[in-house]
């Protein structure tokens, strides 16, 4: 017998954990029991994620493994480096985290009934983004997004209110739009290259764009594919699904959502620029440039809608919608720096918007459920760890030294000095939305700190949502203290994409 | 009316209770703005004119949309060219040795559940979400039932009972094993002939909707209830993650695979891809009776 690679089955050994977990979720009629094996099995991924990330980085290593009996273009293959153990290990970590913090509105928000049927949707939700990050396959790719579309909606939906209903149809609306263009695109792609897979599909363009052999079909199939991801991971005009998305699903979902399902599709595009266009033939077609453009005009749109909000959870949305300008503006920049700047980031504000919107249910269920900024005077006082957890979470997101948000913002700044004809747009663009962020989160940290003269009921909270607030606030301190080996991390990672 | 001052707006800023907005009422230079804008909103931007607007916006990007796509399929390869770039070394393998490496004579059985079957699982669990999606949004609760709607319901049932509109119940009695039989053959045959579980599926589930609207629901209920349904579904997904998983593993690591391939074209042949095919179908006729049954009553 052969000897067994252990380490190279870890991207096969999480995503089929994941869709098991999910699949016999139904039989167990109890969701606490349900979410027990998802939190078990987000765990187990996590353990498993950190494994091969230490492994990839010690070997400085990227390996494919085949999915089956045939090599790669006849069968499935997974691909995975540094950069995607990386994205697995934090996807992991937000994942269980969220879960052990939103456990309390899971239980209060969504009908004991069906609360088994949402723990099959986070599950297959997590193993789809497993497949997204793992895949090295395009078709592969349209799958999993087909999964995480559909289980994304599901968890808006979890709640049957009239509200996250029409939230639902909403999303749903504009998902199948980006998802529709990527169909396209990948259907245009294949009958252009012939094949598939990602390397493959690589040797094809390079030699096209050589011959100069179906300019006009791969200039559509750029833009269908890119545009289509781009919507799913709600660019700019696409925002406002975000907008009514959010404030209407139970404070967990909108923790996944935010900080998880749209970096998926981000990490899918990045993906795309390195492993199926090269990055030089998207510089040179100036894709870089439409992106650089709407992530600005994003940056400044969505903080300026959130300054116009006086909802918290809307607030939080539209800063969503602000945070996503700022990584296609790193996406934009088209250098290799931006790039690093812009993968952090999708780890900062996945740790940080996720622990915002749990904080901001705990302090909306502290103040009988309104969501209103004013409605939530003094709430901090009442609950005290979200309270801290949002003001930590508003600095992390304004850029105050030492949080994860101060990091990327520098790395945003300091990779414009390798674009120099974006570079004073960048910058000033940076200021002006960090001065929005602050405009809106300091006003709202001082109403939840605000004293109030009568002492409220006290209430009892739930431990596991004081854990798990807790674990984001030292995460958010570590990422923003020890960010040096993350960084390198990422770099040995995106050199091996 | 009491003016707030700037003072007091800040303040109320701070505190949450108020966003900032545009000024209502901006003078510059005695220009009224308002005035503009309400003579704007009157003549030039009011819903009919807006409605217009966006009617002739749809139009126009719906058919530039078309016309880029015309003009990218008029540029694609001749469909089915021998030149094609799609008409490589992985299509010549599926075809010159795929009854070989799989044991399927139908190559397409062979590419979807032996070559790709990894995105094949990705289906079927695509499918197994829609249905719970479903479950979880239809299936009645307190949030998606009234009382009046309850009665209404059982007013139906009552109605349904008393229905006796015996030539379509004698047909359709008849014709519901003969079309269960023809899928279950469909299905069974995946491998061998065209068909397999994706379109096998769909004609036994078929044959259960057309026995679930005849006979009515609660004569369904009497063998296939929501528990049966839900057990079949995850047993079925279950023993394709299983089967795979074990497939996949061996395979990428090298192992010896115990499953024999046996010989083309005999029913026990292809190794996994018969009885994946019957786990693909009885999802596929499942879901399908389900989004039946949940759309027009809610219940399974």
């Amino acid at each position: 017998m052969e000897h067994v690679n252990y380490i190279h089955n870890i991207p096969f050994a999480s995503i089929f954990l994941t869709m098991f977990g999910g699949i016999i979720t139904p039989l167990f009629r109890n969701g606490k029991v349900a979410q027990k094996i998802n939190f078990v099995i987000v765990c187990l991924v996590g353990i498993l994620s950190m494994i091969l990330l230490e492994n990839v980085w010690q070997n400085e290593e990227s390996f494919t493994f085949m999915m089956g009996h045939f090599p790669a273009p006849w069968g499935n293959e997974l691909r995975a480096g540094p950069l995607e153990a990386l994205m697995a290990l934090t996807f992991s970590f937000v994942m269980g985290t969220t879960m052990l913090g939103g456990a309390k509105f899971i239980q209060n928000d969504i009908l004991a009934e069906k609360q088994n049927l949402y723990f099959v949707m986070i599950n297959l939700l997590f193993g789809s983004m497993l497949a997204l990050i793992y895949t090295n396959d395009i078709f592969t790719a349209y799958v999993f997004l087909e999964i995480n579309t559909i289980a994304s909606c599901a968890i808006i939906m979890a709640k049957g209110t009239g509200e996250s209903i029409a939230a639902t149809l909403h999303y749903l609306i504009i998902c199948l739009l980006g998802s529709g263009l990527f169909l396209i695109g990948i259907s245009l792609l294949y009958t252009i290259t012939g094949h598939l897979l990602m390397p493959n599909i690589q040797q094809s363009i390079i030699q096209l764009t050589t011959s100069g052999e179906y300019a006009f079909p791969f200039a559509v199939v750029i833009g269908m594919i890119i545009i289509g991801i781009s919507i799913k991971s709600a660019v700019f005009p696409f925002h406002f699904m975000l907008a009514s998305a959010h404030p209407a699903a139970t404070p967990a979902s909108s923790s996944i959502l935010s900080g998880l399902v749209l970096k998926s599709f981000i990490f899918l595009n990045i993906k795309m620029f390195y492993c199926v266009f090269t990055i030089d033939l998207i510089r040179s077609l100036k894709i870089t440039n439409v992106l650089f453009l709407f992530g600005l005009i994003g940056m400044v749109v969505g903080s300026v809608s959130a300054l116009k909000e006086t909802r918290i959870k809307h607030m939080l949305a539209y800063s969503s919608a602000a945070q996503i300008g700022y990584l296609y503006m790193g996406l934009g920049l088209g250098n290799h720096e931006g790039m690093v700047a812009a993968c952090f980031h999708i780890l900062a504000h996945a740790a940080t918007k996720a622990m915002l919107f749990l904080c901001a249910g705990g302090l909306m269920s502290v103040s009988g459920g309104k969501d209103g900024i004013h409605d939530l005077r003094g709430a901090a006082h009442k609950n005290l760890i979200a309270g801290i957890g949002f003001t930590v979470g508003g600095l992390s997101m304004v850029g105050v030294p030492l949080t994860a948000g101060f990091v990327s913002k520098l790395y945003f700044a300091s990779a414009t000095i390798y674009s120099p004809q974006k570079m004073l747009i960048t910058l000033l663009t940076l200021a002006i939305s960090m001065i929005l962020n602050a405009m809106y989160f300091i006003p709202s940290a001082i109403a939840i700190w605000s004293p109030v003269e009568k002492k409220g009921e006290h209430i009892k909270l739930s431990r596991r949502m004081e854990a798990g607030i807790a674990i984001f606030i030292v995460t958010n301190f570590l990422l923003g203290i020890f960010y040096k080996p993350i960084i390198d991390m990422i770099e040995l990672g995106i050199s091996l994409l | 009316m009491n003016k707030k001052s700037k003072w007091r707006h800040f303040v109320d800023w701070v505190n949450g209770e108020e966003a900032i907005e545009t000024p209502k009422k901006v003078t510059l230079k005695k220009i009224d703005f308002e005035k503009w804008k309400t003579i704007f909103q009157k003549y030039l931007w009011n819903d009919r004119k807006k409605a217009i607007f966006y009617l002739i916006m749809c139009v126009f990007v719906s058919v530039v949309f078309i016309s880029i796509l015309l003009q990218t399929v008029n540029t694609l390869p001749y469909f089915g060219g021998s030149n094609n770039p799609a008409s490589n070394e992985v299509v010549q393998r599926y075809i010159e040795s795929g009854v070989e490496e799989t044991g399927a004579t139908n190559i397409m059985a062979g590419m979807i559940l032996d070559y790709r079957a990894f995105d094949t699982f990705g289906e079927s669990n695509v499918l197994f979400l829609a249905v719970i999606c479903v479950v979880m949004l239809l299936k009645k609760d307190k949030y998606n039932t009234t009382e009046a709607e309850e009665r209404e319901q059982k007013e139906d049932d009552m109605f349904e009972k008393e229905d006796t509109n015996i030539i379509l119940k004698r047909i359709a009695n008849l014709l519901t094993p003969l079309i269960f039989l023809f899928g279950i053959y469909v299905v069974l045959n995946g491998h061998i002939s065209p068909g397999g579980g994706f379109s096998g599926g769909a004609i036994i589930g078929a044959g259960l909707v057309l026995y679930a609207s005849v006979n009515g629901q609660q004569k369904m209920q009497k063998f296939f209830t929501y528990k049966i349904f839900v057990r079949i579904n995850v047993g079925c997904l279950l023993t394709y993650c299983i089967l795979k998983g074990y497939s996949f593993f061996t395979g990428a690591n090298h192992l010896p695979n115990i499953i024999p391939k046996g010989i083309p074209g005999a029913l026990l042949s292809g190794g996994l891809i018969l009885p994946l095919n019957i786990c693909v179908g009885m999802i596929v006729a499942c879901t399908i009776y389900g989004f039946y049954a949940l759309f027009t009553k809610g219940e399974i």
